[in-house]
């Protein structure tokens, strides 16, 4: 996280990588014993990942960065059961944070996101998907849209927001 | 959207990171406070015989104990609270010390005055303006803090609103303590706790529709 927080995107995307599975293992747990749908559980990993990255700079770099990524999940987690309605009590144990997790999810769409990206603005949309389905760099997207890197940065950071405050009026 | 597709994109914007919470908070808090400073200076002022009583009279200098033993406790406690993983627990009680300092004063009061000035003391002349200056001070540090929270990602964000209003009210209430000519315990203990109450309920108000993430 040291590495991501210094703009180091090959150890960012590592990390969260890693934590996606760790997250889903600990989201399967928490939601299997109150009886949410498993199709769930992917838009929930979704948004805690979201939520860390858009909140990294709350994390204090002296302290470990297992709680902190568990308070956010635990919190996302509270939230999501409490818009369905339930007691939203969940025990997430600090043994469970284990960077080997299940991953036969890493590939299931999360529906909401979906809905999400197509109400982005067309160029944000082409942005977002031209980076993380094709893959392509942030400067390749800028040259074949003819528009600066910083430009494509910055419709990228934006569209991220608008993806998060999404999650955000869903819940409302 | 899978999640891998979705880590690319966060991989990708790696070098948006905003900077840390806490310098965020610090330099709001300061702005907000600076502010009601420059306002408090131009319009009101300390009162005029300020560099006398701050040495000569204990009930002038109490007024400052008693509102910065708010202000520091809310700022730790903001602090703490802009960030997910930060549990309040037994720190809570640091907001028992102005309280409990009250209790003392006014018991000390009580029995240091006679019984028939206790009514002048509690009803003072500046009543009306402690109201009214104290929550009015009170709005660009609120601002300043909700403003920083909102950056941060407080695990409650109704009791991270209220303690940022009480913050608020505290960096007020200490500029507002150098204007009023009214020291007895008795007035502040009547008074002052008014602006605090509107202006933590203010913050858990906002906190809860503003702060969530």
């Amino acid at each position: 996280m040291r590495a991501a927080i210094a703009g180091d995107e090959a150890a960012y995307r590592m990390l969260l990588a890693d934590l996606s599975r760790a997250l889903r293992g600990i989201v399967l747990r928490g939601f299997a014993g109150v009886g949410v749908p498993r199709e769930d559980v992917e838009d929930l990993v979704q948004d805690a990942l979201l939520a860390i990255h858009l909140k990294r700079h709350t994390w204090d770099k002296s302290m470990p960065l297992g709680p902190w990524v568990l308070a956010i999940t635990r919190n996302k987690m509270i939230d999501d059961l409490r818009r369905r309605g339930r007691r939203p009590e969940i025990p997430v144990d600090l043994s469970e944070f284990e960077i080997e997790g299940e991953d036969q999810q890493a590939s299931i769409d999360a529906h909401d996101v979906v809905r999400v990206l197509k109400g982005l603005p067309d160029k944000s949309r082409e942005i977002v998907q031209a980076i993380s389905i094709d893959g392509h760099s942030a400067r390749d997207v800028a040259e074949r849209l003819g528009m600066t890197e910083v430009a494509v940065r910055v419709a990228l950071h934006r569209s991220l927001k608008t993806l998060a405050e999404t999650y955000q009026e869903k819940k409302a | 959207m899978k999640t891998d597709d979705l880590i690319k994109a966060l991989a990708a914007d790696a070098k948006s990171v905003e900077p840390p919470i806490g310098r965020t908070l610090a330099i709001a808090v300061a702005v907000g406070a600076l502010m009601s400073l420059v306002y408090f200076l131009s319009v009101h002022g300390p009162r005029p015989d300020f560099p006398e009583v701050a040495m000569t009279s204990g009930r002038f200098v109490f007024k400052f104990v008693l509102t910065l033993s708010v202000t520091i406790p809310a700022f730790l406690l903001v602090s703490g609270m802009s960030r997910p993983d930060f549990s309040a627990g037994n720190r809570l009680w640091w907001l028992a010390l102005a309280p409990a300092l009250l209790i003392a004063a006014i018991l000390f009061e009580l029995s240091n005055v006679p019984a028939d000035t206790w009514h002048a003391r509690m009803i003072g002349n500046n009543s009306f303006a402690c109201m009214t200056i104290i929550p009015l001070m009170s709005l660009a540090p609120f601002a300043a803090v909700i403003y920083a929270l909102k950056s941060g990602a407080p695990a409650n964000p109704t009791v991270a609103g209220a303690v940022g209003g009480l913050l608020s009210a505290g960096i007020a209430a200490t500029l507002y303590a150098s204007h009023c000519t009214d020291d007895s315990p008795l007035f502040v203990a009547l008074w002052y706790p008014m602006g605090f109450v509107l202006m933590t309920a203010l913050g858990a108000l906002i906190g809860s529709r503003l702060l969530r993430w």
